[in-house]
This record gives structure tokens, C-alpha cells and sequence, in this order.
């Protein structure tokens, strides 16, 4: 799958609350969530961020809570794809669970500003950034978490498992 | 083949003879748990599996404990999603408003988790039955409806990292401040998708509480679970408790591990990580003059009754600091009713702090003590990031129910020796 989107850059440790408080959490409701998206980690975002547009972020993208709520805001803001240095391992897990790309690529993010247009080939990791001329290779998707993308996500997964038993 | 307790344990529930870090393996769970955030959102994916029922009615646990009792008319909604669902189908662990508690005190409380289980939680501090010797991490809310659906998930068998704790634990000094001290050493990603394994004389010395303080916060510095090996104490804790047989295993003498830290525990003095990181820790003596709006005792941490016992000795006869706010939760309801046998919620009371139910309440800024814009908390909770109690201008201090008692007392972060 081909990607092209904007960027907007993070630091390190952008936590789930930071990307969807917990004052938030009183509803499940995509839309709603998007609306609040990267509040507290810049309160404009949620007003200035475009359909497409890819996150960029340093190491522990995604630490704190288990909250899935945090990858669906995202995905719902519009976000087409994130690419981080590092992801902590339950946001890696809900972000495959709910079918929102997510890359990670240490050497791109030192080199990617905000603002930079880039164009994603996910299923080579390749990064190719389009203001700059540079390309970066992302650390491949374990085949594992290939196969719940190409089921659909893990619940259409479990499903075929269950037909399968 | 030697192995790590958490690899021992992963096996048998592989139904392998061993597993080795990095293998991708299916798990049989023992349990699986929810909350009212994470259950609403879980239930849903549920439906779509399109399964008739759950995998087995007794080890699905939903615990209403985050935004209960409802503290708007969404966060009813949402809890009303949770106890229809248990109703339905019949869960026999559905624990109602006046008889819940915060989930990761409640369980082990309750016997539902002990030594050798594996645990699978839509929470992150779900890790906090590692105390126990169990296998337990925390995933997001599609993994819980697939394993409501299947009774099993994949996972990675992490590396494990050694801590071994040497010395003997000064006065006033506890798992809270080990567990701040570790992370503060390894930093908030230092032991990320890796297990990390609390050991030494300190910790074999420490009350069931302290390792569940402990355990607890292993999701601070990224892991995927913390886990504590299972003795004499936690023999005394899970008996007459657990609800089915325990498996006590340990790590063999040759195991591998990723890396070993140790330390010496003798001299550490309470500890206080500032805003906005866990491992932004300084001892208490450095502090400086911070001065504080509110003091929070309580939530999955530090809400225990060893936690209230000894902010009780701090607050005994004091009066909270006229411009401070103290909040102290006890964990689960049997707590509460103990701290009152105890004349703890007599002594809190009378030094001017509020005691509420057993909720969540504050720690992720749901209700209860919502900061305002500038103000500080100290907090015994697990997080410090930036809006987690509140105002995103708002900071908080984590720190042992010692330290925070003594700072509600100063008005200021002070260690208990200073207002004794
Ligand atoms: S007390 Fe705080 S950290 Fe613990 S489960 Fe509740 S919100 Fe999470």
C-alpha cells in the first residue's frame, strides 16, 4: 500500500495521555475522540491536522496506558500512517489490532522535519521523503503481524481461526 | 534447557517444554479482565467475532473502577455496557459498585489470580500480579475480545532482566521507592517488550503490599511484565484465597538473562519523581521547596492497607497543611472496612483529609481531585506525564504514602522524618 501525506513531528515519550486524555475517555466514539487527538502534547492539532497526514515521533511512541482509544483517535483524526523511532509494546499492538499503519525508523525520524511531504510504501517500509530527496528504510513488520493485516485486523483473524477449529 | 520464571511459566501454558526469548507462542490464559474504559470498546469487537458465548463464564472478570460510581451520564453509559454484558452472559467476577474496587487490588484480594497463572488484562497495570509470580501484562481492548473469544493470545516470550535488591530497606523506605530508584536508573523505555525480574534479599523481605507496588509500575519503564518469585509470603498471601491450584516455579540457577542490575538498598532515602516522567526521580532530601495543592493516597500502587497504615502514622495527630488538599482512596472495598476496624478513617478525617470509595478516580484525572491549571500534586499513583491529573498545566510528584502524608502536613514535598 502506497501512502502520501504532511508531517507533523513529535519528541520522545508521547504518552496515551498525551494523545488522548483520559477526560476523553468517557466515550468510544471515533469522531469524538478525533477531536481531541494530540491535545496535550499540542493543543492546536486536532484543528490544523489534514486527512493523510503522517505523524513522526521519537523513541516510546504510545507509553503509558493500554487505552486502544489512543490509536483510534489517531486513526480517525485522519492520520494516515505514524513512523516512530520506537513504539511501547501495547500501542504496537492495539495500532496492528485496529488497522492503523504504524512504522518504526529510528534513522528516518532524525532526518524527517515537520512539514516534510512523504511517500510511504508500507509493505516494502520504504520511506521516501519528497521535500528532501532522502530515502529511509523502516524496520520490517514481523511476519506475524503481516498475516493479521492481510486477515483485516485480529478480529477477522480470530474469526477465521474459529472457522478453522 | 534452563529458564527464567516468566519463560516457565509461558511454556506450560504453550503446553511446550520450553520456550526462548523472541519465540512467537498461543497462551492458554487462566484469566482475562476489563474495565469500564476498556470492556465498552472490547465488547463491541466481541460481537463482531460472532461467537455465541465467552470461553468460559468464571475467568471473564469485568471491573468497573475507573470513571464508578458514574461520574457523568456518559461514564454511566459506558459502565451500563459492562454489566449488561455480564448479566448476559452470566459472568460470575462482575463486580458492582459496593463491592468492586480498583481492579489490580481487587484480584489478587479476591484469590482470582496467584502464582503460576497467566493473566491477560485491558489495562496496563495488569503486570501488578507479577507480585504474586504469575504471568500478567496488560493489551488493549481488541486482544481482550479476541481472548473473551478464544481463552488464549499470541505472544512474543520477552527476555528477561535481572534486578537483585541487596541490604536492608531503612525506615520509612519501601517498593515504591525501589521501583521509582529502578526506573529512574533504566529510564521510562529501559526494559521495553522484556520481563523484568524482582529479586534479592531486600525483596524477599518485602510484604505481599510493596511487591505489588512494585510489580505494578514495571509498565513504567516500558516492560512487559514485572514479576516477583513466589515464597513463603506469598504462600501466607494466596492461602485460604486462591481460587484454584497455584504453581510455584522459579528461575533456574543458569538461566539467561538479558541483563542483571543490582543494588545496594541500605542507604536509599524515599525518592520523588517530578514532572513528567517516572524516571524523573530525585531522593526527597533534594526536593527543594515545592510547594503542593493537593496530596493524593491511593489507586492500584499504593492504595493497599500497608500504604494507609503508614500514612496513618504520619497523620496521626497532624493537621493537613491549610493550603493542601489531602484525598486518600482506599483500594477495594474490604480495605476500606479494615482502615475503619483499624481507626485509620478516624485519623484521616481528623488531620482534614477527604476519604472517598474505592475508585480510580484522580490518578488519570477521571474525578475526585481534578487539578486546575498550575496546580501540583503529590501523588502515589503510577504516572506523572504531562495532564494525567488534570489541567494540562497542572504537574504531578509520585512518590511512597509516607512522603506524600508528610507533604500534605509541610504543604510542601518533605520526607516523613521532617514532620515527626
Ligand atoms: S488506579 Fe490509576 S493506574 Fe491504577 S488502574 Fe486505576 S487509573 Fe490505572
Amino acid at each position: 500500500m502506497q501512502l502520501q501525506g504532511k508531517v507533523w513531528k513529535f519528541g520522545d515519550n508521547i504518552d496515551t495521555d498525551a494523545i488522548i486524555p483520559a477526560r476523553y475517555l468517557n466515550t468510544t466514539d471515533p469522531q469524538e475522540l478525533a477531536r481531541h487527538c494530540m491535545e496535550d502534547a499540542d493543543p492546536e492539532f486536532p484543528r490544523k491536522v489534514r486527512p493523510k497526514d503522517i505523524i513522526v515521533a521519537g523513541k516510546n511512541f504510545g507509553s503509558g496506558s493500554s487505552r486502544e482509544h489512543a490509536p483510534l483517535a489517531i486513526k480517525a483524526a485522519g492520520i494516515s500512517c505514524v513512523i516512530a523511532a520506537s513504539y511501547a509494546r501495547i500501542f504496537y499492538r492495539n495500532a496492528f489490532n485496529i488497522g492503523l499503519p504504524i512504522l518504526e525508523a529510528p534513522q528516518a525520524v532524525s532526518k524527517i522535519q515537520e512539514g516534510d511531504l512523504l511517500s510511504v510504501d508500507l509493505d516494502k517500509g520504504l520511506i521516501v521523503n519528497l521535500s528532501r530527496g532522502e530515502e529511509y528504510q523502516a524496520t520490517p513488520i514481523p511476519p506475524f503481524m503481516q498475516e493479521i493485516i492481510a486477515a483485516g485486523g485480529l478480529i477477522n483473524y480470530v474469526k477465521r481461526t474459529i472457522n478453522k477449529k | 534447557m534452563s529458564m527464567t520464571i516468566t519463560e516457565k511459566i509461558l511454556a506450560a501454558a504453550s503446553g511446550k517444554r520450553s520456550v526462548r526469548p523472541g519465540e512467537l507462542i498461543n497462551v492458554k490464559v487462566d484469566l482475562v479482565l476489563g474495565n469500564d474504559i476498556t470492556a465498552p470498546m472490547a465488547i463491541q469487537e466481541f460481537e463482531k467475532i460472532g461467537v455465541p458465548g465467552v470461553f468460559d463464564r468464571e475467568r471473564v472478570v469485568f471491573v468497573p473502577d475507573h470513571f464508578v460510581p458514574n461520574k457523568d451520564i456518559k461514564s454511566a453509559e459506558q459502565a451500563k455496557i459492562l454489566r449488561e454484558f455480564a448479566r448476559r452472559h452470566r459472568l460470575t467476577h462482575y463486580f458492582e459498585v459496593g463491592r468492586m474496587g480498583i481492579e489490580h487490588c481487587l484480584l489478587p484480594e479476591e484469590g482470582l489470580v496467584g502464582p503460576g497463572d497467566v493473566v491477560i488484562g485491558a489495562d496496563s497495570h495488569t503486570c501488578t500480579y507479577g507480585a504474586l509470580g504469575a504471568f500478567s501484562t496488560g493489551v488493549g481492548s481488541t486482544d481482550l475480545a479476541a481472548a473473551m473469544a478464544l481463552g488464549e493470545i499470541w505472544l512474543k516470550v520477552p527476555p528477561s532482566i535481572k534486578f537483585i535488591y541487596y541490604g536492608e530497606l531503612p525506615p520509612w523506605v519501601g517498593g515504591k521507592d525501589l521501583i521509582l530508584s529502578t526506573i529512574g536508573d533504566i529510564g521510562v523505555d529501559g526494559a521495553a517488550y522484556q520481563a523484568m525480574e524482582f529479586t534479592g534479599p531486600a525483596v524477599a523481605k518485602l510484604s505481599m503490599d510493596g511487591r505489588f507496588t512494585m510489580a505494578n509500575m514495571a509498565v513504567e519503564a516500558g516492560a512487559k511484565n514485572g514479576i516477583v518469585p513466589p515464597d513463603e509470603i506469598t504462600r501466607e498471601y494466596v492461602q485460604g484465597r486462591a481460587k484454584r491450584p497455584c504453581q510455584f516455579y522459579a528461575s533456574d540457577p543458569d538461566a539467561e538473562y538479558a541483563r542483571v542490575y543490582e543494588y545496594d538498598v541500605s542507604d536509599l532515602e524515599p525518592v520523588v519523581a517530578f514532572p513528567h516522567l517516572p524516571s524523573n526521580v530525585r531522593p526527597v532530601s533534594e526536593a527543594g521547596h515545592v510547594k503542593i495543592d493537593q496530596a493524593v493516597i491511593g489507586s492500584c500502587t499504593n492504595g493497599r492497607m500497608e500504604d494507609l497504615r503508614i500514612a496513618a502514622r504520619v497523620l496521626q495527630g497532624r493537621k493537613v497543611h491549610p493550603d493542601v488538599r489531602l484525598i486518600v482512596i482506599p483500594g477495594t472495598q474490604k480495605i476500606y472496612l479494615q482502615a475503619l476496624e483499624e481507626g485509620l478513617i478516624k485519623i484521616f478525617i481528623e488531620a482534614g483529609a477527604v476519604v472517598s470509595t474505592p475508585t480510580c478516580g484522580p490518578c488519570l484525572g477521571g474525578y475526585m481531585g481534578v487539578l486546575a491549571a498550575g496546580e501540583r500534586c503529590i501523588a502515589t499513583t503510577n504516572r506523572n506525564f504531562v495532564g494525567r491529573m488534570g489541567h494540562r498545566e497542572s504537574e504531578v510528584y509520585l512518590s511512597n504514602p509516607a512522603v506524600a502524608a508528610a507533604s500534605a502536613v509541610a504543604g510542601y514535598i518533605v520526607g516523613p522524618k521532617e514532620v515527626l
